[in-house]
C-alpha cells in the first residue's frame, strides 16, 4: 500500500453544470476526464491524502481583496463562491496543520482578475489565489507570501493585486506576451515604487519545453524563493504549457509538471488554465498530486508524448538562460532599487486601459500610490469601463502606517460623490469595506 | 412463509416469517469453527413441524466469507493486471501470483497499448504449473472498455478453472479497489461455493429443496446462483441484517439513525425515508479497500459486554470485551453490570456486578450506584459522539456540482432507533441525554433475522454513452451497442432501467419488487475545435435497499404485537 510522504488535502470541485458557454474551454466538461483518471488510479484511497469538500466564500472574503463594481452579486456566479472556498478551504487545511500540503483542483480559475473587478477577463472573475491568502493572513497572521504562477499566460491579476505588496513576491513564469494573451509580463515589470523587485516576470519564448521549464524553477525561481524567506509557497497551477494545449504554444509535458512540483514544493497548489483537457489534464493532474504528495509519478505520462519530438531548440536554451540571468541580475538589484525609489515620498500616478476580452469591456485606470518608506502605500484607483460603471476605488494596506492611513481615509471621505457610481474604501487594516453609493 | 437467518459471534438467530407475522424464532450457538453445522441445526430446527411446500426462500447473512478475510485464511489466487500510464502497478500487488502486464487503455475507453498475448499465455503456463485455479484478471478502465480482461481471460480460460474479471465486479471507476475486489472474489470463491452446495445438498436431501438466498453488505439479497460469480458480495451482511430489521419501524418521510448495541461493539447506521445510506465506493475490510456495496454503517468498540476501568483516575470503556458481564460470571465490570446494579436489568447475580461497581466507586469519589450511573451514562455518551462524527462524516461527503453544493442538505435526523442490547433501558437514558426521540424496534432480539429475511434483491447499473465514439455500453453487463449522434439522456435512462430490471431478476428479484431510482444522471457536450463534436452521458441506477412488498403485513403485526 502507497502511503504520502506528506499529508496533502484535495480539494476536487470540477463544477459540472457550469461553462462560460457551450462551447467555451471554460465548460463542463473540461475536468471530466481528469475526475475519471483520478478517480480510476484511486488517488483519494491513498493513505495520507484526504479529500475536503470546499466551503463557499463569504463576501467579505471577496471584499478583502477586489472592489466589485457595482458590487459582488454582479461580477460572480455561484461557481466562483466555490472556487474561491475550494482554494480558502485548502488554505485553511494546510494552516490548522489538518495536511502538509494542498491542491484546490477548481473551476473557474482566477489570476487574470485585478483589484478592482467591472466583469471578466481570461475566463476570470475573481482572484481564487489572493481571496485566500488574504483570508490566511487576515485568519492566522501570516504575513509573507510567495505566489508562483506556472501558467501559460501572464498572471496579470495577481501581478496588479501585489503589485504594491513588498511582502508578496509574485513570480510568473509564461510565454511571452509578445506572442499570447493577456500581452504583459515582460522583465521590466518589477511592482510598484513601494514594492519594487518583488514581482519578478519570466516570459518564455514559445515552444520552451521541460528541459527549459525545469531550468528556469531550478536555476531562477527556487534561489528567490530561498532568499525571500516565505512562510507560504502558493502554485497557480495552470496546466495550458503542455504540449498538446489548444490555445497557446509551449511544449510541457505531465512528467514535465510532476517534476517542476517536485523542484517547487508549494505548500499549496490552485488550479488556473489548461484546456487540453483530454490528453493533458488528466495525466498532468494526477503528476502534480502525486508529487505534492511526495510519491512515485515515474510512471505517468501521457499516451503521445514523445520527449525528443517536443524537445526546444538550442537557440530557445539559449534565450532561457538568458532571460534567467536578467531576472537574478533584477532580483540582485531590488533592494537598492526599492530603498531609492521609496526615497522620493510623494505621490505616484499611472493610467491604464484594461481590456476585459471575456466580457468585451474596456476599463480604463488612473492610479495614485503614496510612496512610503514604512508601508505598501494607501492606493487609490478610479475606475471607468466603457460599458460598465465609474467607481473610486481606495485601498489602504495590511500593514499601513499611520500617514498612509490617514491619505486613504481623507481621498474616501472627500471623494465627490456625484460624480461615481460608486466611491469604496478598503481598509485592510481593519479589516473594513464601506460602499457609498452616488448620491448617498 | 420466509426464513431469515443471521450468523452472530456468539449466537445465530432464526426467523420464521408468516403472513401473520413471526410463526417461529430460535436462536443457535454460533460454532465459529463448524459454521455448516450451526446454519444447517438453525435451519432444521425452525422448520420443525413446517410443510416444506408452504417455505417460499431461505435467506442467509453468514459470517464465512468475513471470517476467511479477516483471520487471512484465503487460498492463493492469481491476479493479472494492465495499467498503463499512471500510479506504478506494483503498489497494488495483491498475494504471491501477482503479475503486471502491458497493455492500456485511456478514459474514454480507447486502447493505448495492445496486449501481448506471449506473455499472458507464459502466465498462464505458470498459474497451471503451481496450481493456481481461480485468476483475478484486472485493467484500468476496464469499465470504459473490458476488451483487453475478456482477451486475457479468454486466454487463461484452457489453464484454469475460473477467472474473475474487474469490469464484471462493478461500473465504478478505481483500478485498485478494483484489482482488491477482484481479489477477494477469486479468493473467497471455492470457500463461498462449497459452503453453500453443501447447505443446499444437505436441506435437499431433508426434503427441505427451498430455494436459498443471500444477504449481501449492501442490505440486499441474491439468489445463492448468482452469488457464485461474486461471492465477495456476501461479506460483511451482518450489520446490514440489524439495520434492514429496523426498516419497517423507521418513519417512512424522515431521516433516522439505526443503533444496534452489542456485546462488544455497537453498530450504526443512517436511513433517509427508510433507505439506508450506502457507501460512496464500497467496503473497507481487513486492509482491502473494494468496490463492494456497502451501508455506510460505524462500528464502534462500546457495547454491553465492554471493559469498564479506570486508567489515571480516568474513565474507559472498550475496545476491548474481557468476557461477559459480572453478574455473568465474567472477570470485569461491563456496562451490563451497571445497569443491574442500577436495578434497570434483572438478570445475573447483582450481588457479583455490585461487588465489580465497588472497586471503582472508592477512586471516582462516588457511591456504588452513582458510579453506575456514571458508567452507563458514559457509554450513553460515548455512543452518541460516534453518531454525531458519522453524521458528520455523511454532510461532508464532497459533491460535484454546483447545484449539488448550494441545494443539498445536511442530514440531521431526530430519531434514533436501537436493537440489541438491552434496548428499551439504553432507548430511555440515550432520549435522555440527547435531542433524539428514540424507539426501540420490536422483536429486537431478533431483528436481524427478520431483516434478513424480508430484504428486497438490489442491485446497480453503470451506463455510459459516448456518441463522438458511437458507442453506448454497460460493460458490467456485458452490454455494448451503437449509438446515434441522436442517442439523448432519455435514450440511456431507458437502456439503463431495462438492464437493471434484467438484472434484478437473474439474481432473484420479485417483479413486484422493483423499487428503482437514479443514482447519477450527467451529459456533456463534448467540444473539440469549436464545435460540438458528441455528447457524453453517465448514468447509475439501482434497485435500493428496502423490505419486499410483504413487509407491510408482516411489519405491520410486528410493530402491534409488542
Ligand atoms: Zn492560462
Ligand atoms: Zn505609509
Amino acid at each position: 500500500m502507497q502511503r504520502a510522504k506528506y499529508k496533502t488535502g484535495l480539494v476536487f470541485f470540477p463544477a459540472f453544470d457550469w461553462a462560460i458557454s457551450p462551447a467555451h474551454p471554460e465548460r463542463e466538461e473540461r475536468l471530466l476526464y481528469t475526475q475519471d483518471q483520478v478517480f480510476e488510479e484511486g488517488l483519494l484511497d491513498i493513505e495520507g491524502i484526504e479529500e475536503f469538500k470546499p466551503d463557499l466564500v463569504p463576501i467579505k472574503d471577496v471584499q478583502r481583496v477586489h472592489f466589485c463594481v457595482p458590487d459582488v452579486w454582479s461580477v460572480m456566479t455561484e461557481s466562483h463562491f466555490i472556487s474561491a472556498g475550494g482554494a480558502k478551504t485548502i488554505g485553511m487545511a494546510v494552516m490548522d496543520g489538518r495536511v502538509q500540503r494542498g491542491f484546490a483542483l477548481v473551476r473557474p480559475p482566477g489570476h487574470h482578475a485585478m483589484r478592482v473587478v467591472q466583469g471578466a477577463r481570461g475566463f476570470c472573475n475573481i482572484n481564487i489565489e489572493a481571496i485566500m491568502v488574504e483570508y490566511l493572513r487576515q485568519a492566522y497572521g501570516v504575513d509573507r507570501v510567495a505566489i508562483v504562477d506556472t501558467d501559460c499566460h501572464h498572471g496579470d491579476g495577481t501581478q496588479d493585486i501585489y503589485w504594491h505588496d513588498p511582502d508578496t513576491l509574485f513570480i510568473s513564469m509564461h510565454q511571452d506576451g509578445r506572442t499570447l494573451y493577456p500581452g504583459t509580463g515582460f522583465s521590466n515589470e518589477l511592482g510598484g515604487p513601494n514594492a519594487l523587485g518583488t514581482t519578478v516576470n519570466i516570459p518564455l519564448p514559445p515552444h520552451t519545453s521541460e528541459e527549459g521549464f525545469l531550468y528556469v524553477t531550478q536555476h531562477v525561481v527556487k534561489p528567490i524563493l530561498e532568499e525571500f524567506k516565505p512562510q507560504l509557497v502558493i502554485n497557480s497551477a495552470g496546466q495550458d504549457n503542455h504540449f498538446s494545449d489548444p490555445i497557446t504554444n509551449m511544449n510541457f509535458s505531465a512528467q514535465g509538471y510532476a517534476q517542476l512540483t517536485s523542484i517547487l514544493q508549494p505548500d499549496i497548489a490552485v488550479l488556473e488554465g489548461g484546456y487540453a483537457i483530454e490528453g493533458a489534464l488528466p495525466y498532468v493532474n494526477v503528476g502534480i498530486i502525486l508529487a505534492m504528495a511526495g510519491l512515485d509519478y515515474s510512471q505517468v505520462r501521457e499516451p503521445n508524448y514523445d520527449p525528443v519530438k517536443i524537445r526546444q531548440t538550442r537557440e530557445t536554451s539559449r534565450r532561457i538562460e538568458q532571460i534567467g540571468e536578467l531576472t537574478l541580475q533584477n532580483w540582485a538589484q531590488r533592494e537598492q532599487r526599492s530603498a531609492r525609489s521609496r526615497e522620493r515620498r510623494g505621490l505616484d500616478r499611472r493610467t491604464r486601459n484594461i481590456f476585459y476580452d471575456t466580457d468585451n469591456l474596456l476599463e480604463s485606470q488612473k492610479e495614485i500610490i503614496s510612496i512610503c518608506p514604512d508601508c505598501a502605500g494607501a492606493l487609490q484607483i478610479d475606475s471607468t469601463a466603457d460599458r460598465g460603471r465609474h467607481a473610486l476605488c481606495v485601498h489602504i494596506p495590511r500593514k499601513a502606517c499611520q500617514a498612509c492611513r490617514e491619505i486613504g481615509y481623507q481621498w474616501f471621505e472627500t471623494a465627490q460623490r456625484e460624480a461615481y457610481d460608486a466611491v469604496i474604501l478598503q481598509d485592510r487594516t481593519a479589516d473594513t469595506y464601506h460602499q457609498r453609493q452616488h448620491g448617498a | 412463509m420466509i426464513i431469515g437467518l443471521d450468523v452472530g459471534g456468539t449466537h445465530t438467530d432464526v426467523v420464521l416469517l408468516g403472513d401473520e407475522g413471526v410463526v417461529a424464532e430460535i436462536k443457535v450457538p454460533t460454532d465459529a469453527a463448524d459454521l455448516f453445522q450451526t446454519v444447517l441445526t438453525g435451519l432444521e430446527a425452525i422448520t420443525a413441524g413446517i410443510d416444506p411446500a408452504l417455505i417460499s426462500r431461505a435467506v442467509l447473512s453468514t459470517t464465512l466469507t468475513t471470517n476467511a478475510i479477516i483471520q487471512d485464511k484465503l487460498p492463493p489466487v492469481g491476479m493479472i493486471v494492465a495499467s498503463g500510464p499512471g500510479v506504478d502497478p506494483e503498489f497494488f500487488r495483491i498475494g504471491e501470483h501477482y503479475h503486471a502486464l502491458s497493455g492500456a487503455i485511456d478514459h474514454r475507453g480507447r486502447e493505448i497499448d495492445p496486449l501481448d498475448g506471449a506473455e499472458i499465455k507464459k502466465i498462464a503456463k505458470r498459474f497451471k504449473k503451481k496450481g493456481i485455479r481461480h485468476v483475478g484478471v484486472v485493467c484500468k478502465f476496464s469499465v470504459r472498455n473490458p476488451h483487453h480482461e475478456l482477451q486475457i481471460g479468454e486466454i487463461l480460460s484452457p489453464y484454469v478453472d475460473k477467472v474473475f474479471m474487474g469490469h464484471q465486479c462493478s461500473g465504478n471507476l478505481n483500478f485498485p479497489r478494483r484489482i482488491a475486489t477482484s481479489y477477494l472474489n477469486a479468493s473467497v470463491y471455492p470457500i463461498h461455493k462449497k459452503f453453500f452446495e453443501a447447505v443446499k445438498r444437505s436441506l435437499e436431501k431433508k426434503g427441505l429443496a427451498i430455494p436459498i438466498h443471500i444477504l449481501k453488505a449492501d442490505g440486499g439479497t441474491m439468489s445463492f446462483e448468482a452469488s457464485i460469480d461474486f461471492p465477495a458480495q456476501t461479506i460483511l451482511s451482518g450489520p446490514a441484517a440489524s439495520v434492514m430489521g429496523a426498516i419497517a419501524f423507521a418513519p417512512v418521510e424522515e431521516e433516522s439513525i439505526v443503533l444496534d448495541i452489542g456485546g462488544t461493539t455497537t453498530d450504526m447506521a443512517v436511513l433517509i425515508n427508510r433507505v439506508p445510506v450506502l457507501e460512496p465506493l464500497g467496503i473497507h475490510l481487513g486492509g482491502y479497500k473494494t468496490l463492494l456495496r456497502s451501508l455506510k454503517t460505524l462500528s464502534i468498540g462500546v457495547g454491553g459486554d465492554s471493559h469498564v476501568r479506570l486508567e489515571g483516575g480516568r474513565l474507559q470503556i472498550g475496545p476491548e470485551r474481557l468476557g461477559p458481564a459480572m453478574a455473568h460470571g465474567g472477570p470485569v465490570p461491563t456496562p451490563t453490570d451497571a445497569l443491574i446494579v442500577l436495578g434497570l436489568l434483572q438478570r445475573g447475580d447483582p450481588a457479583k456486578a455490585a461487588k465489580g461497581f465497588e472497586a471503582l466507586a472508592g477512586p471516582l469519589g462516588m457511591s456504588v450506584a452513582a458510579a453506575a450511573q456514571h458508567v452507563f451514562d458514559e457509554t450513553c455518551r460515548k455512543i452518541l459522539d460516534a453518531v454525531g462524527e458519522m453524521l458528520a462524516q455523511i454532510n461532508s461527503q464532497p459533491v460535484y456540482t454546483v447545484h449539488e453544493l448550494y441545494e443539498g442538505r445536511a442530514i440531521q435526523p431526530e430519531i434514533m432507533l436501537v436493537i440489541g442490547g438491552p434496548a428499551p433501558v439504553f432507548a430511555k437514558r440515550l432520549e435522555a441525554l440527547s435531542s433524539y426521540r428514540v424507539g426501540v424496534v420490536p422483536r429486537w432480539k431478533v431483528a436481524n433475522a427478520i431483516g434478513a429475511a424480508l430484504a428486497r434483491t438490489t442491485c446497480e447499473v453503470t451506463l455510459f454513452a459516448d456518441t463522438e465514439q458511437g458507442i453506448v455500453a454497460a460493460p458490467e453487463e456485458n452490454y455494448r451497442e451503437r449509438a446515434g449522434r441522436d442517442f439523448s439522456q432519455e435514450d440511456a435512462l431507458e437502456t439503463a432501467f431495462m438492464l437493471l430490471r434484467q438484472k434484478a431478476l437473474r439474481a432473484g428479484s420479485n417483479v413486484d419488487d422493483l423499487a428503482t431510482e437514479v443514482v447519477e444522471n450527467l451529459r456533456f457536450n463534448m467540444v473539440r475545435g469549436f464545435y460540438t463534436s458528441g455528447r457524453n452521458i453517465r448514468i447509475k441506477v439501482q434497485v435500493k435497499p428496502g423490505l419486499i412488498n410483504e413487509y407491510d403485513t408482516v411489519a405491520g403485526i410486528l410493530a402491534t404485537e409488542d
